[in-house]
């Protein structure tokens, strides 16, 4: 392998882990909230899985740099700037219902992608994303049935959902775009190309939608730069200092 | 096992003067057999499927796991049950390694395993993708309370005949 080809991969590595890390960290949130007791299960139970995925593509990153650092140092001291998640990840808890939505849109897209990934050059991309892509299927399918349940629900659930939608949507755009990484390993068949996967998740997701009776509202501008760590959101530098102050007060504690 | 010998007393003396024969792997897959899963422990971590081979390199005991779900936070605690348990059988020398292709499924539970869980309170995974009766008094008027439920691997039922909850092993 190349070093630019390295250098793609493990910023590919980061993007994948980043998504996951910070996710399963919104959810954790959740943990001894949930509005009953199914949903704060099974809110914990996807954070869990999350953040076992991200055990994966950050001890591979870890690999693949091969500079002695740990998936644990990747998660707990980098600071905002590093992280490579898309901003939909990042953005708060709110409601139940905007957790959902954010879920929701960001599952559809999770098991597009790791569902092409299984095909990936990269055996060790192609191993993990194989195995996540089980459990991935079953976060889809609750996420889609709560979406219908409260979009289609109440006067007041609906709404909720709407603004949800409304507030959520111009984060979309960035999972389908596209830069020098992506190029890279398109080139080598280690990723699909973003954009491929756009035609098949619209259509999952506007299927679910007009269940749930729900509009997708028109957004001229996409919001980026999570991915490519150009300009995170303020939301995320709040959560890192939640999930890190441990690492940060006490540096090399262990549990 | 004659020409190694020599080697191997030499590195039993230096853990602690035990010199154990060193077992076939068939025996150290009976041994792994009463290794219970700490989640559920009715089954063992062979009855799992977690335990994928077993092989002597040497005189080190070599012993491939596969997790069940990424994040199921049993999985270390296999690790070191596994472990423990082959120290404990007079084994010095254990490197456990991780696998993850191909990845586990439901589908290697044991038919040992799928009774152990329905006498145990559980039903056991079924291409059906629910429970085909409840575990407790037999009747297939079942519903989905949660699709998640105790441990990643278990989602949430209730059995509409006895009116019991109870848990479904999900398959993945």
């Amino acid at each position: 392998m190349s070093g630019n080809t390295n250098a793609s991969l493990f910023e590919f590595l980061l993007r994948q882990g980043d998504n996951t890390l910070v996710l399963g960290q919104r959810l954790s949130e959740w943990c001894g909230h949930g509005p009953v007791l199914e949903e704060d299960i099974a809110l914990a139970n996807i954070a869990l899985d999350l953040v076992g995925q991200t055990q994966l593509w950050l001890a591979l990153a870890c690999e693949v740099e091969g500079t002695g650092r740990s998936a644990d140092d990747l998660a707990m001291l980098r600071d905002v700037w590093d992280f490579r998640n898309l901003l939909l990840v990042e953005q708060p808890n709110r409601d139940f219902g905007m957790t959902i939505l954010r879920q929701f849109l960001f599952d559809q897209w999770h098991l597009l992608q790791l569902h092409a990934l299984a095909e990936s050059s990269e055996d060790r991309v192609a191993a993990i994303a194989t195995k996540a892509e089980r459990e991935v299927r079953y976060h889809v399918e609750r996420s889609s049935e709560a979406v219908i349940a409260l979009g289609d629900g109440t006067e007041e659930s609906h709404g909720r959902m709407q603004g949800a939608l409304d507030r959520l949507t111009p984060y979309i755009g960035e999972m389908f775009e596209a830069d020098a990484v992506d190029a890279a390993l398109v080139r080598d068949g280690v990723a699909p190309e973003p954009a491929r996967l756009k035609p098949a998740y619209d259509s999952a997701v506007a299927a679910v939608l007009s269940e749930a009776t729900l509009s997708m509202p028109s957004v001229p501008v996409a919001q980026t730069g999570g991915r490519s760590g150009k300009r995170h959101t303020e939301h995320l530098g709040h959560m890192l200092t939640q999930m890190q102050w441990l690492q940060r007060a006490y540096p090399g504690a262990e549990w | 096992m004659v020409s190694e010998g020599g080697n191997f007393c030499e590195k039993s003396k230096r853990n602690f003067g035990k010199i154990p024969p060193r077992p076939s792997v068939e025996v150290v897959w009976t041994w792994l057999a009463d290794v219970p899963d700490p989640e559920i422990p009715v089954v063992s971590v062979v009855d799992m499927g977690i335990v994928r081979a077993v092989d002597w390199d040497d005189d080190t005991l070599k012993v491939t796991v596969t997790p069940t779900y990424s994040g199921c936070p049993a999985t270390s605690v296999i690790a070191m049950d596994i472990e423990t348990a082959l120290r404990d059988r007079g084994i010095a020398n254990v490197a456990l390694k991780t696998q993850i292709a191909p990845p586990w499924t439901t589908d290697w539970l044991s038919d040992a395993a799928h009774d152990k869980l329905r006498a145990y309170g559980i039903a056991p995974p079924s291409p059906a993708g629910g429970p085909t009766a409840c575990p407790h008094c037999g009747s297939a008027n079942v519903s989905r309370v949660s699709q998640f439920g105790s441990t990643p691997c278990k989602a949430q039922w209730r059995c509409e005949s006895c009116l019991e909850p109870f848990d479904f092993f999900k398959c993945i």
